[in-house]
């Protein structure tokens, strides 16, 4: 079997290239959102790699969650990505803190 | 060996349509990266053994978020050049960024590896995946007795999430013809039903 190491590292370079994403696209909020599902996938990497080597089901019970709120938050993301867009005929959100007020 | 292999082969995938999601150009072809990655991450819950999750991360990132972003990226009518204008100069800074985190990453593993596990008894496992019972019977038997309300929970999230959604990006449109019930119903045949004598040859005033 594969060693857990090299399960965690595959989920440490997934994180950092979500990370990364989110620094270098800062205006297109899509890339950001998909960069933010990569992150949750790393996670959930390293969950589950966890899970199967200490022989406990929580870890991948805990996974399925965090599957859960990766759905929502994509549904509400891209909801108010739609709504932004149409106000604004632009999805740049560099300029989002024009909305205050 | 064999495992070996399937599983850098997989990683090695998963990696680069990682870096592709986030440098590609074309939003499109960053979402389709993205089902790549989830794809072959899926392959690695395979490997772990961990079916159900690598069936559900098919079903619910390929088939339901990715399809959203999909649909999202095709509708909006995006000028997406403009968007990578501060791409370089950002640059910079993003990898600093994502360096230190991977040298805070590494140190915090080098340090994990260097102290051990931690003293006292392990935690005793909740159930793990026998022989005999598949792991998806396993998991099931586990979230419907002692995460029963954690799943609750998550079903609460995910109402939450859809009706956010549709009070969101709902919006009633002016110019639409629409049934108005009560002025259907309150309707008499005196103001619909007309009875005329027309002479032959001359036909009906309307």
């Amino acid at each position: 079997m594969i060693g857990l190491e090299h399960y965690i590292t595959v989920g440490a370079i997934l994180f950092v290239l979500g990370v990364l994403g989110i620094a270098l696209n800062r205006k297109n909020v899509i890339v950001i959102l998909m960069s933010i599902e990569l992150i949750l996938l790393a996670v959930n990497i390293n969950l589950v790699a966890f899970s199967a080597y200490l022989g406990d089901l929580t870890g991948q019970i805990f996974a399925m969650f965090v599957l859960t709120v990766a759905a929502g938050e994509a549904a509400i993301g891209l909801a108010i990505l739609v709504l932004y867009f149409r106000n604004r005929g632009t999805i740049a959100v560099d300029q989002i803190n024009q909305m205050k007020g | 060996m064999v495992e070996a292999i399937i599983f850098y082969m997989l990683a090695a995938v998963v990696l680069v349509s990682g870096t592709a999601v986030i440098l590609s150009r074309n939003p499109v072809h960053s979402v389709l990266w993205l089902i790549l990655a989830f794809f072959n991450s899926a392959g690695l819950f395979l490997l772990l053994g961990a079916e159900f999750l690598a069936m559900l991360l098919v079903i619910v990132y390929v088939g339901a978020v990715a399809v959203l972003f999909l649909f999202v990226v095709m509708m909006l009518d995006i000028d997406f050049a403009s968007l990578r204008a501060g791409f370089v100069s950002y640059l910079p800074f993003g990898l600093i960024l994502a360096g230190l985190l991977a040298g805070e990453l590494i140190v915090a593993a080098g340090a994990a590896a260097v102290i051990g596990p931690p003293a006292g008894a392990p935690p005793t496992p909740v159930l793990t995946s026998m022989a005999g019972i598949s792991n998806t019977e396993a998991i099931g038997a586990l979230l419907y007795t002692r995460y029963v309300y954690v799943f609750q929970g998550a079903g609460m999230i995910l109402l939450t999430a859809m009706i956010g959604a549709i009070v969101l990006t709902h919006r009633s449109r002016g110019g639409v013809k629409r049934q108005n019930i009560a002025r259907q119903v309150a309707r008499q045949p005196g103001e619909a039903v007309r009875i005329t004598k027309p002479k032959v040859g001359e036909g009906v005033e309307l």
